[in-house]
């Protein structure tokens, strides 16, 4: 009883708080409603940059370069080159007695310090910008003939212009031993990363300490390697296949090491549940393991992909120079992008090093888009499905039913005609 | 009243574990058998590449003397006098002088791109990291040697002018006091080239560093700033020791990379088979170089001393990773391992 009692107050209480019910005389005024209605609250903590740190960043911005170009331009007292350097100076001098005239030293060591950061992190954008915009500069001359992607060097003097020869021998070349490689690594690389995560054991061990190591062979020595064991002692000549084969031992071990990393992402209740199910351990990895992490799989060979075809080095001692197109990856020299790149530039003749810049402004264009690929699947984290995996999933499990409904129903026919057989099962 | 399970008893006199067995179907143990071959076929290819480099190598070794073979700078495999003193010393200078440059520059952007950064910027900085690491090596070799070294040989001259006094910035044959411009002296040195490799190196010192502060604890972040101390008094006393394995581990495997670079020195230095302490000067040289521009004029013996050389190399990287992947592998608490 004592608990209605106790109700009854609660209840009037809030409808009087409740701001539609018309008071009828004056009503108390709670507190919390006073405050509520009074100004908003103070702001406590402010996040990002204040208008006086953006003031004073613009202010010694400006006052840097301008020092830069008195002392550079004005007066001549310094070399041009040296522009960058002295107004970036001046401007973090600058800046640190702007902050010091309303902060105190920890939060001017503090402003200084984002400073500096942001600076590194901007050193590292901007040698980017400046790699990819120099090599496309340099390459524009040549890269705008259409010649360029449709013939390869033959004929072509070392007084030819521009608009004769080309990279399609490189471009032929490139692929064919990308893919070869790809053919050895992709099959060869899954499966060892699925042996490393899902059979495990001490060869297991033995097997990812040497995959470990071998991530330290240096591109070179592999190169050294495959020159030594194929070049000289079995095909006496350098070829595209001898390249690939560079390639594969450099791409083998980016390739397990990423599965494996991905592979080890899968949760392991997952598994569980396959098993519990009554699958056995290959169903699990082909039908519950491998589709949970396709995105990042994918993302590992299109990176190593990437990598790859980059290889200078190997292909170098590997696959020989020639001008000529040769689509025969076993026999006679077969020279890839990167390689065409290196030998062009190596010639004292403009022309020829135009081509070589042109070359390796197409090298990075492909290397581009096969990243921006990859970031575009590997977006995903495993096991979450975009909308349409799902419904197409959903439509996988529709399309199962029947199977389902009919192995049940033939189930039932046998229980019946055989009763023997139903009793069996059930005990 | 309470029910008794049929076996409850026993299961409390014995208090052992159920048996559990597990059956594998047919197909299942294909499977283990396949996966198996292909583990046995990367080791058996793994093993073929380093027992092969391992057995010319120490047998070129072997002619010549290991003491010899180390201490000899010359570099004439047809006369049977050669050894690696002098590209060895290249090497280390040429990752020195990366290493120098590639470190602060990989720990500022890392701490920019975990601790100042947000929002898309964060996101696209990442991502800009992950590109520089798959930009070929030879768009990196031909921008240093057709952009960089033109542009920063005044900064050489400059530097061995003012402190030359400093043994290794010191260069010979030339007359600072000279009108002319002469940079000719200061090109296809150590220190251009490891300018050029420091800027190959810098993305995977900055996405292991990234991703070893990007696990500093919150708790302790908050904490920090509670106490009152500022974001640059946090990261001191969090994020950089938590985050020490990760900055040792990524600048190590960042000099691995170094070591092992070669078409960008390549593309660079003039070749000198002597030691050379001026880093600023011109002349150097580094083992990976060295094989790519002399395996063209091989026979079978020289052969076996670049092989000898190539070991070399490939003993120094994997000491220097496996050492890197210990470190990061000790920072790293058990807890977050399992997934």
């Amino acid at each position: 009883m004592t608990a209605t009692t106790d109700d009854a107050p609660v209840t009037l209480q809030t409808t009087r708080l409740t701001p539609a019910a018309e008071p009828l005389g004056p009503a108390t005024e709670l507190p919390l409603l006073a405050k509520q209605s009074g100004a908003p609250e103070e702001v406590r903590v402010r996040l990002g940059a204040g208008r006086h740190h953006v003031f004073s960043l613009a202010g010694a911005a400006a006052g840097g370069l301008g020092m830069g170009l008195l002392l550079t331009v004005a007066l001549g007292l310094i070399p041009l080159g040296w522009l960058f350097i002295v107004s970036y100076l001046w401007f973090l001098l600058l800046y640190t007695a702007l902050v010091h005239l309303r902060q105190r030293a920890p939060a001017v060591r503090n402003s200084l310090m984002t400073v500096l950061l942001s600076s590194a992190g901007a050193a590292v954008a901007g040698t980017l910008g400046l790699v990819v915009m120099f090599t496309f500069a340099r390459g524009q001359d040549a890269l705008f003939h259409l010649t360029f992607f449709t013939t390869d060097m033959t004929g072509v003097g070392p007084l030819s212009g521009l608009d004769q020869g080309g990279v399609l021998h490189a471009l032929v070349g490139t692929l064919e031993q990308i893919a070869i490689a790809l053919t050895i690594t992709i099959p060869l690389g899954l499966t060892t990363a699925v042996f490393l995560n899902e059979v495990g054991g001490r060869q297991a061990r033995v097997v990812r300490t040497v995959v470990e190591a071998m991530t330290a062979l240096p591109s070179v020595v592999a190169g050294l390697f495959i020159y030594a064991a194929v070049v000289m002692s079995i095909t006496h000549q350098t070829n595209g296949f001898a390249a690939s084969l560079a390639i594969t031992v450099l791409m083998l071990p980016i390739m397990i090491r990423s599965a494996d990393v991905v592979l080890r992402l899968v949760p392991g209740n997952l598994r569980e549940a396959g098993l519990a199910l009554g699958a056995g351990q290959w169903r699990v990895v082909w039908h519950i393991v491998l589709p949970t992490v396709r995105s990042g799989l994918t993302t590992g060979v299109i990176l190593a992909t990437a990598h790859g075809i980059g290889e200078t080095a190997p292909v170098m001692l590997t696959s020989g120079f020639t001008g000529v197109m040769n689509v025969n990856p076993f026999a006679g020299p077969q020279t890839p992008l990167p390689l065409a790149a290196l030998d062009y530039v190596r010639s004292p003749v403009p022309e020829m090093v135009a081509r070589g810049f042109a070359t390796a402004a197409f090298l990075l264009s492909v290397v581009l888009v096969l990243f921006i690929l990859a970031r575009s699947i590997g977006g995903q984290d495993a096991g979450k499905q975009t909308q349409s995996q799902s419904r197409r999933m959903a439509a996988r499990s529709r399309r199962d039913l029947p199977r389902i409904q009919r192995n049940h129903a033939r189930l039932l026919a046998r229980r019946a005609a055989n009763p023997s057989d139903n009793l069996q099962e059930n005990q | 009243m309470s029910t008794v399970l049929p076996g409850t008893r026993a299961a409390e006199a014995q208090d052992v574990p159920r048996p559990l067995q597990q059956l594998l179907e047919q197909q299942d143990y294909l499977f283990r058998a396949v996966t198996r071959v292909g583990g046995g076929i990367v080791l058996a290819v793994m093993a073929l590449v380093g027992l092969f480099l391992a057995g010319n190598g120490i047998g070129a070794i072997g002619e010549v003397g290991l003491g010899t073979f180390l201490t000899t700078q010359n570099w004439a495999p047809e006369t049977n006098d050669f050894g690696i003193a002098a590209v060895l010393w290249g090497t280390v200078q040429i990752a020195a002088v990366a290493l120098a440059v590639a470190m602060p520059l990989a720990l500022g952007t890392a701490l920019f791109i975990t601790e100042v950064a947000t929002g898309w910027l964060q996101k696209s900085l990442t991502s800009l990291i992950d590109l520089l690491a798959a930009v070929p090596s030879v768009v990196f070799g031909l921008w240093g040697a057709y952009m960089l070294q033109p542009n920063v040989v005044d900064f050489s001259k400059w530097l061995s002018t003012w402190f030359g006094w400093i043994p290794f910035l010191q260069v010979d044959g030339v007359d600072p006091g000279s009108p002319l411009r002469d940079t000719v002296p200061y090109t296809a040195s150590a220190f251009i080239a490891g300018l050029v490799v420091a800027m190959m190196i810098v993305p995977i010192q900055t996405s292991i560093m990234t991703e070893s502060f990007r696990r500093a604890p919150t708790g302790e972040r908050e904490g920090a700033y509670a106490l009152g101390a500022t974001r640059l008094g946090m990261i001191g006393t969090v994020v950089l020791p938590f985050g020490r394995g990760g900055i040792i581990g990524g600048t190590m495997l960042g000099l691995g990379r170094a070591l092992g670079e070669t078409i960008a020195i390549y593309l660079i230095i003039s070749p000198v088979y002597a030691i050379n302490f001026h880093v600023l000067e011109k002349g150097a040289n580094s083992i990976a170089a060295m094989i790519a521009l002399k395996y063209s004029e091989s026979n079978e013996s020289a052969m076996g001393a670049l092989m000898a050389a190539g070991l070399t190399l490939f003993v120094i990287t994997m000491l220097v990773n496996i050492t890197a992947s210990a470190i990061m592998a000790r920072s790293r608490s058990g807890a977050e391992s399992e997934g």
